[in-house]
């Protein structure tokens, strides 16, 4: 799960880090008061969506006064946010984040992320604040530095010194960061992150440390123990069928093509969408439908694929394993008849009673066609979709 | 032979009171495998289908001579449960449950240096070898006795390679579903290593995912020290960038882990590489020979 800078930086903000004051905002005019409250100018006007390289797209602005503010944030408000991480269709900005400027002397990059390989969380630092890590550590590896954290003992203050002085501050400045880093990182694990990414980190021309920015995502599976988190998700930055499907256990996610796919399991369904792009198909999406392929999941699964109007014909790809054949045929004909499907339907069933599962589909005077195999099954959706043009 | 299990495994379930359990204990019990009891903390003394119950992992152990546990407790309390099945000191730990915190699994995976039990899991179908031993969710009767080895992130993408060895007459050795999240007990190198050196095993399916870098090190391992042939297929290919395919660990980030740059790596270590999930046993087919 994601949440805005604002959030994160008031959770940050609990944690003892040092984040610039300021507040969010739903309209121009609040703009302006907390602009004023907030003392003199120069004031940061922050347009607020789930994602990064805002400033490039016009979502960051720098007002003098508290009547610039305004200004800015009005044409914030109902612009369509385009960066590289929304997406072409971008982002409709409805959250104004107002903040007290500050005099920059340097940017620093901070973040913590769980580490695969040593399956520790680990601290990665560069002094190229400001940039996009990912084009750092393509041209400059050996500019990020890294840290990786023991889970018992946590991020030992030697650890964070040592990266400070890596960074390149002077005595007085690490002073700062060993604390700061430190609680990030506790940060990091008492909210249970995935995530936790600073850029830039600020020194300022009076010496202080800030961050500038945040970025806070969180491990869903963990949410369960974090209600006052999960109250912070907000549903405008999700794909409206996403948060659908996710009240049935669907797991779904839209894609560019016009072949919809339902599946059970989360490898089978990637390789499901392989094979149509394999045959010369787009995949429409991903969907997951688990293991108990039930009429009501199989009959929502359909309308979220079919409420995707590229959808020109939809693969059924499930593979029986404790639930049996013909039981996963009752649901796909039941869910068919619901939702009354009118584009080709190929399904491919495999496991127990596989034959009776095939004659019920066969003979339940719906115009669905059964598939031999996964290759078989690509073959004919991709062969239905060009036919109908 | 085979790896990790045998007929000879006896099995104690964790969660064995909850609905998913009860039944997988019953499926497993049914193919054979040894489910000796159960663990549910508050129901010990007590028995249900005919599995006795216990209080604690340590108290099953004992009266039972088990050596390996399945969990199907639920997230909040997963980690705890694998954490108490190896202060037990049982040799294999099968831990189904899906969705348990990465930070948990962080904590556990720290607490087994050292130790002597093997965890395979979290998020995973379980591990059978077939005709002897079957732990975890796993359909049994796709499965036949034979030579090849499955390793895989993925549940249903297991069986559909296990299903297509096994319409072509092809048993498997013992098959590992090592589960998708990104901090897990057992990698494709732990059980390629096994694989290796057990003389069932002839041949080997890997079975991957986008995201991480685990497939790699097996490759680099497959070419610098097996001398088995490894066949393999990589699901995601067509997977955006930043998104999550369900599984926590298929995830590509940072234009790392990708399906493109996996295969051109696992092509240039000796693996057959299947390109489409439709060719995982004919991959197989074109370096081995049953």
């Amino acid at each position: 799960m994601n949440i805005h800078e604002y959030q994160a930086k008031a959770i940050l903000r609990n944690f003892g880090v040092p984040v610039s004051e300021g507040h969010v905002v739903y309209n121009s005019n609040s703009a302006r008061d907390w602009a004023r409250r907030l003392g003199d100018g120069p004031f940061a006007v922050k347009a607020q969506i789930h994602a990064g390289g805002r400033g490039k797209g016009g979502g960051v602005k720098i007002a003098k006064t508290a009547d610039e503010a305004k200004k800015y944030a009005r044409d914030m408000f109902g612009m369509t946010l385009v960066t590289h991480q929304t997406g072409p269709e971008g982002k409709i900005v409805k959250r104004v984040l107002i903040e007290k400027g500050c005099n920059i002397l340097d940017e620093f990059y901070v973040s913590f992320l769980v580490d695969r390989a040593t399956s520790k969380v680990t601290l990665m630092a560069s002094a190229e604040g400001g940039m996009d890590i990912e084009e750092v550590a393509a041209k400059t590896p050996e500019k990020i530095f890294f840290e990786a954290i023991d889970p018992l003992i946590g991020l030992c203050a030697f650890q964070a010194r040592k990266v400070a002085f890596k960074l390149g501050f002077a005595p007085a400045q690490v002073k700062q960061a060993v604390p700061l880093l430190q609680n990030l990182y506790k940060a990091f694990v008492e909210a249970d992150c995935s995530l936790l990414e600073i850029n830039p980190l600020v020194q300022t021309k009076e010496g202080n440390l800030l961050c500038l920015d945040a970025k806070l995502n969180f491990d869903d599976n963990a949410l369960f123990r974090h209600d006052r988190i999960r109250d912070l998700r907000d549903y405008d930055e999700e794909d409206p069928m996403e948060i659908e499907a996710s009240q049935y256990d669907l797991s779904y996610i839209a894609l560019d093509g016009n072949i919809g796919c339902m599946v059970n399991g989360a490898g089978l369904a990637m390789a499901t969408m392989d094979i149509i792009k394999h045959t010369g198909g787009e995949p429409a999406n991903f969907l997951d439908v688990g293991g108990g392929a039930t009429i009501e999941r199989v009959t929502e699964a359909f309308k979220i694929i079919l409420s995707d109007k590229k959808v020109k014909g939809i693969l059924v790809n499930i593979f029986g394993g404790i639930m049996k054949c013909d039981v996963i045929a009752t649901g796909v004909i039941e869910g068919a008849k619901q939702v009354g499907i009118q584009v080709p339907l190929v399904v491919r069933l495999e496991g127990t009673n596989v034959d009776l599962g095939k004659k019920m589909l066969a003979e339940s005077g719906l115009n669905i066609v059964s598939a031999d195999g996964m290759a078989d099954a690509a073959a004919k959706i991709v062969q239905a979709v060009q036919a109908a043009g | 032979m085979s790896i990790l299990i045998d007929k000879n495994t006896k099995v104690i379930t964790q969660g064995i009171t909850g609905a998913t359990g009860l039944f997988h204990a019953q499926g497993a019990r049914d193919y054979g495998t040894q489910m000796v009891g159960g663990v549910t903390p508050g129901k010990g003394g007590t028995a249900i289908d005919g599995f006795p119950i216990f209080n604690t992992v340590e108290d099953a152990v004992q009266q039972t001579g088990a050596t390996a546990s399945v969990i199907y407790v639920p997230p909040i309390g997963a980690a705890d449960a694998i954490l108490e099945a190896v202060e037990a000191g049982l040799d294999l730990v099968i831990c189904i449950t899906e969705g348990v915190p990465v930070l948990d699994m962080i904590k556990v995976k720290h607490y087994l240096q050292g130790k002597t039990t093997r965890l395979v899991g979290p998020n995973c179908p379980g591990v059978i070898t077939p005709g002897a031993c079957k732990i975890g969710i796993m359909p049994g009767y796709i499965h036949k006795p034979g030579p090849v080895g499955v390793v895989s992130r993925s549940g249903t993408l297991t069986y559909e390679a296990v299903w297509q060895l096994s319409t072509r007459n092809i048993g498997q050795s013992t098959c590992v579903g090592i589960g998708g999240d990104p901090v897990n007990g057992t990698s494709h190198l732990d059980v390629l290593e096994m694989f290796e050196n057990d003389p069932a095993t002839e041949a080997v399916i890997m079975i991957g995912e986008i995201g991480g870098d685990a497939e790699e090190q097996a490759a680099e391992y497959v070419k610098n020290h097996m001398t088995k042939p490894v066949a393999a297929f990589i699901a995601g290919a067509t997977a955006p960038s930043g998104k999550r395919m369900g599984h926590a660990g298929a995830i590509i980030s940072g234009g790392k882990g990708d399906a493109g740059s996996k295969k051109a790596f696992l092509s240039e270590c000796g693996i057959s590489v299947a390109d489409s999930p439709a060719e995982m046993a004919e991959a197989l087919l074109k370096i081995w020979q049953p």
